[in-house]
């Protein structure tokens, strides 16, 4: 009788693990945070590319009206990629467009831009990568959409074509 | 000698975490603790990746500000969820990681117990 | 061609499986003899794999790339040495060695069983090919070794070159070794429960193959770690990541069921229980398997891995553990509760508190490993369990556990006294002064190493007082103890006595730190078989002006493209010296990694000396009290 009960839990308690493995194999076992959508903007003091003037991240984001930021380096093959999505989003009235230059030599920055042109209206750079960090982001490109002071859609790595109808969908 | 063995796994427990350690010392403390977000599976500590290496100055940059060993992991955690410490804390998502391996060594002993014969016989 | 050999071989050695079944049920059936045509098609169905393994092997050697596993894994440059060792390097065919070794293992149990009853060989054998199919039909469908790839390539993809390393290339067969002796425990135990056979004999007659998988699978540890600690680069050896934590819970297992196996030798008591952990050991080992290759975890030692074959081990896995179940509850006769019972100062009290420990340990590894995949599933939250956490959970616990290892050996079966062994508490008196003295002079005042290093030390010196006073009675268990307190030791003053510097320098500059200098003289450019090496000359002058050279080195390797950073180690019997060095991106200047770490080599000595007291056990044929 004792026995019997106890195969009873261990067949149910074995077969609750198996299910649990079995769920847990569709899974992905890449981790990537949660989106932190709807978190405030973060503050941060950071030097002006090509100048040694510092600007504070609330003189930038001084408008209600949409920002887009993009964390970039002329080292990161995939910003390519995403540049002519962004030289499409410059043109647009909607939306400023922010660069953070990450971890980047400013020689090949410049060249950078002078071979692809620049879609941003301020550059600054983050030379040790702590902004980025700032940021929640942990790779580059990474782009985040502002409105009202608060991140409302993050894309890590490069813009596609798709992320970049949504981006033009919420910005019109 | 039970008794005393007890009173000492109880008071490890408990006095585990208080160490005096230099700023550098706090800063490998505190890598080792947190994990890479590009080669998952490493520290921070142990990883060379960019992103591992910003979060070290980040960490030192903290330090030196004056925070606490535990608002930089709050700090991260808000950043980049809980899965970046290595060290779950105590929270209704870890209740069973914690307490079921004491739980289970409770009823051992429990079980182990039952087995001996205390009295001379 | 040697590809299609090896197939048809695989297919061969299947068909082999079902022959044998039949047989083997009929012979279960019909006579009383045990029919050794039995041992011939063990031996055969052995050849199959041989033939299909060699097949591989061939393939690799020969760059075939028109298999895609050889494709996937080996490149045209890569040396002779890490084409043949690149053969187990990878999934398909690890799983080959896996089912080699496992046929191997069956064969050579019947040889070595010809003493046991007809019914408990027969039985056994069919428990054994029941996961040797399952290996077979794993490999044949979902893992085949042998696909073709058409048009055939011309260059293959080649093996990450962390894997191209010596330790690594036997490290695999010696665990398997391991794993896999552990799956005849399971198919004898499964047989003589059903049998209602477990005795004092049986005992005897598995004990060799519970020492035989513990042997290989603490070697087999000791190889992945000592490669981690030379190749991954930060100096450590053992990092609580899941794929080691995985290699380490069969070890608690059988290390539990080694102790177990003695107490049953002497009486027949704990049968449950020694069945439970003969059978645990090996679904732990394929748990490990589950765990590693289905990717459900992510681990710093990246295996290519794929859901649906992890779907397979899974359900091969459940099978076997609702199998056993059956058996277990169905056959197994609980012992006689007048047995059961210890006096609490005994042998068997201090086995079992032994086991007990042990069982802990195992739990909060397992839990802690598999704690992620739970919470994800029922709740979607991610957390991560590393270091801290077992730290933990398993130091404190190591204090109590020392002391018994160090008083356990001394008890008597039955009943004991200690009331003559004053030198126990003098020996504690001693530990203790020497930990305080330690301690103090190195002006750490954590309590808890105090208290640790005592306790280490005090099974140090009463079983290194063991050896010399006991004639070598009981050789096997003194120096498994005694490696042990080493082990614990070492790693405890490696961590406490271990230096470290971080630095960019550049060529030509010079690192002052109050202990040593660290000049960076000269970097020098070589072209080897299929990488460039770049190889940095580092002169380390200490404050007695002794001058060690290090030269740690950078390989960019060809195919595929990656770059990977060579320690260099220089080692003594004290202390190990460790650089590395990485690029930093767009500087001229590089990220020098420097270490000292005492201990470093006595941590291995250490555990050769446990393995040391396995062999030893293994070697001697009359066991002692």
């Amino acid at each position: 009788m004792k026995t019997n009960f106890l195969s009873k839990i261990l067949i149910v308690f074995f077969g609750v693990v198996f299910f649990i493995f079995y769920k847990g194999l569709n899974n992905s076992n890449i981790y990537v945070p949660k989106v932190n959508i709807d978190k405030n903007i973060p503050s941060f003091t950071a030097k002006i590319f090509n100048s040694s003037t510092k600007i504070k991240s609330e003189e930038i984001f001084n408008n209600n009206q949409f920002y887009l930021v993009n964390i970039w380096a002329s080292w990161c093959i995939p910003c390519r990629e995403e540049h002519s999505f962004l030289l499409d989003l410059s043109k647009n009235k909607n939306v400023i467009i922010i660069g953070i230059n990450y971890k980047d030599k400013i020689q090949n920055a410049k060249f950078f831009l002078g071979e692809f042109k620049n879609p941003y209206k301020i550059i600054i750079r983050d030379t040790d990568g702590t902004i980025s960090i700032d940021w929640g982001a942990y790779g580059v490109p990474e782009t985040f959409l502002i409105s009202n002071k608060k991140i409302i859609k993050r894309i890590t790595g490069p813009i596609n074509i798709d992320s970049f109808s949504e981006i033009k969908e919420i910005i019109q | 000698m039970k008794f005393l063995k007890y009173l000492f796994i109880i008071f490890f427990l408990f006095s585990f975490n208080y160490s005096k350690a230099e700023n550098n010392n706090l800063q490998n403390k505190i890598t080792k603790n947190l994990r890479c977000l590009i080669c998952q599976g490493q520290s921070i500590y142990d990883s060379d990746s960019e992103f591992a290496n910003s979060i070290k100055i980040l960490v030192d940059q903290k330090i030196n500000e004056g925070q606490t060993e535990n608002q930089i992991y709050e700090y991260l955690k808000d950043k980049y969820g809980e899965w970046i410490l290595y060290d779950p804390k105590f929270s209704k998502n870890t209740y069973f990681l914690w307490l079921l391996p004491i739980l289970i060594f409770i009823i051992g002993g429990a079980i182990l117990s039952k087995l001996f014969i205390i009295k001379k016989s | 061609m040697a590809s299609l050999i090896g197939y048809y071989s695989l297919i061969f050695g299947f068909c082999t499986s079902l022959l044998i079944i039949l047989i083997s049920i009929k012979n279960f059936k019909n006579t009383n003899v045990f029919n050794t045509r039995i041992i011939s098609l063990t031996f055969l169905q052995f050849l199959f794999v041989v033939i299909s393994f060699l097949g591989l092997i061939l393939s690799f050697v020969n760059s075939d790339f028109s298999n895609q596993t050889v494709f996937n894994h080996s490149h045209t440059t890569k040396p002779l040495f890490y084409k043949i060792s690149g053969t187990w390097g990878n999934h398909e065919g690890s799983l080959l060695l896996w089912l080699l070794v496992l046929t191997l293992f069956i064969f050579l149990f019947l040889l070595k069983s010809k003493e046991q009853i007809k019914k408990y060989r027969v039985l056994t054998l069919l428990f054994q090919q029941i996961i040797v199919i399952g290996f077979f039909v794993f490999l044949i469908k979902s893992s085949n070794p042998f696909s073709n790839i058409f048009p055939v390539p011309i260059e293959g993809l080649g093996l990450n070159p962390i894997l191209q390393d010596p330790a690594l290339a036997i490290h695999p067969p010696i665990l398997y070794l391991g794993y896999v002796g552990s799956s005849i425990i399971f198919s004898s135990s499964l047989a003589a429960t059903s049998l209602n056979n477990i005795s004092k004999e049986w005992a005897k007659h598995i004990k060799p193959w519970v020492l035989i998988s513990w042997i290989f699978l603490t070697i087999g540890i000791l190889l992945g770690s000592i490669w981690a600690y030379y190749e991954l680069g930060w100096g450590g050896f053992w990092f609580w990541d899941p794929v080691e934590n995985v290699s380490l819970m069969p070890w608690l297992a059988l290390t539990t069921l080694l102790h177990c196996i003695l107490v049953l030798e002497k009486r027949l008591v704990l049968t449950s229980w020694v069945i439970i952990l003969s059978i645990s050991t090996f679904t732990l080992s394929m748990s490990g398997t589950f765990l590693v290759r289905s990717g459900i975890l992510n681990s710093v030692h990246t295996f290519a891995s794929d859901p649906e074959r992890g779907l397979f081990i899974l359900i091969f896995l459940f099978s076997l553990i609702f199998l056993s179940l059956f058996i277990f509850f169905s056959f197994h006769k609980v012992e006689n509760q007048n047995t059961k019972h210890f006096f609490w100062l005994s042998k068997e009290t201090s086995i079992l508190i032994n086991n007990w420990f042990m069982m802990y340990f195992l739990s909060v590894i397992l839990i802690g490993t598999v704690y992620p995949i739970f919470l994800e599933v029922l709740s979607s939250e991610k957390i991560s369990v590393g270091p801290p956490f077992y730290n933990k959970l398993i130091i404190p616990f190591l204090i109590p556990f020392l002391l018994a290892m160090a008083i356990g050996p001394k008890l008597k079966w039955i009943k004991s006294d200690l009331r003559d062994r004053l030198y126990l508490i003098l020996f504690l008196v001693i530990s203790l002064l020497l930990s305080g003295l330690i301690v103090n002079s190195l002006d750490i005042s954590f309590l808890t190493n105090t208290i640790l290093i005592t306790a280490a030390f005090y099974l140090f010196l009463i079983s290194l007082r063991d050896f010399f006073m006991n004639k070598f009675e009981n050789l096997s268990q003194n120096v498994a103890h005694f490696g042990f307190s080493l082990l614990i030791l070492s790693i405890l003053f490696n961590n406490i006595f271990s230096t470290e510097v971080i630095t960019n320098l550049k060529i030509g500059e010079t690192f002052h730190s109050e202990k040593f200098k660290i000049n960076f003289e000269k970097i020098e450019q070589n072209d080897k078989q299929n990488f460039k090496s770049l190889t940095g000359k580092f002169n380390i002058e200490d404050q007695n002006g002794v001058i060690d050279v290090l030269e740690p080195e950078l390989r960019i390797y060809n195919q595929p493209n990656i770059v990977t950073s060579e320690a260099d180690i220089k080692t003594n019997m004290i202390t190990d010296k460790f650089m590395t060095m990485n690029l930093v991106r767009d500087q001229e200047y590089f990220n020098i990694r420097y270490q000292i770490k005492p201990f470093m080599i006595w941590i291995w000595i250490s555990v050769l000396l446990i393995t040391f007291g396995g062999i030893i056990s293994l070697l001697k044929k009359k066991y002692e009290n």
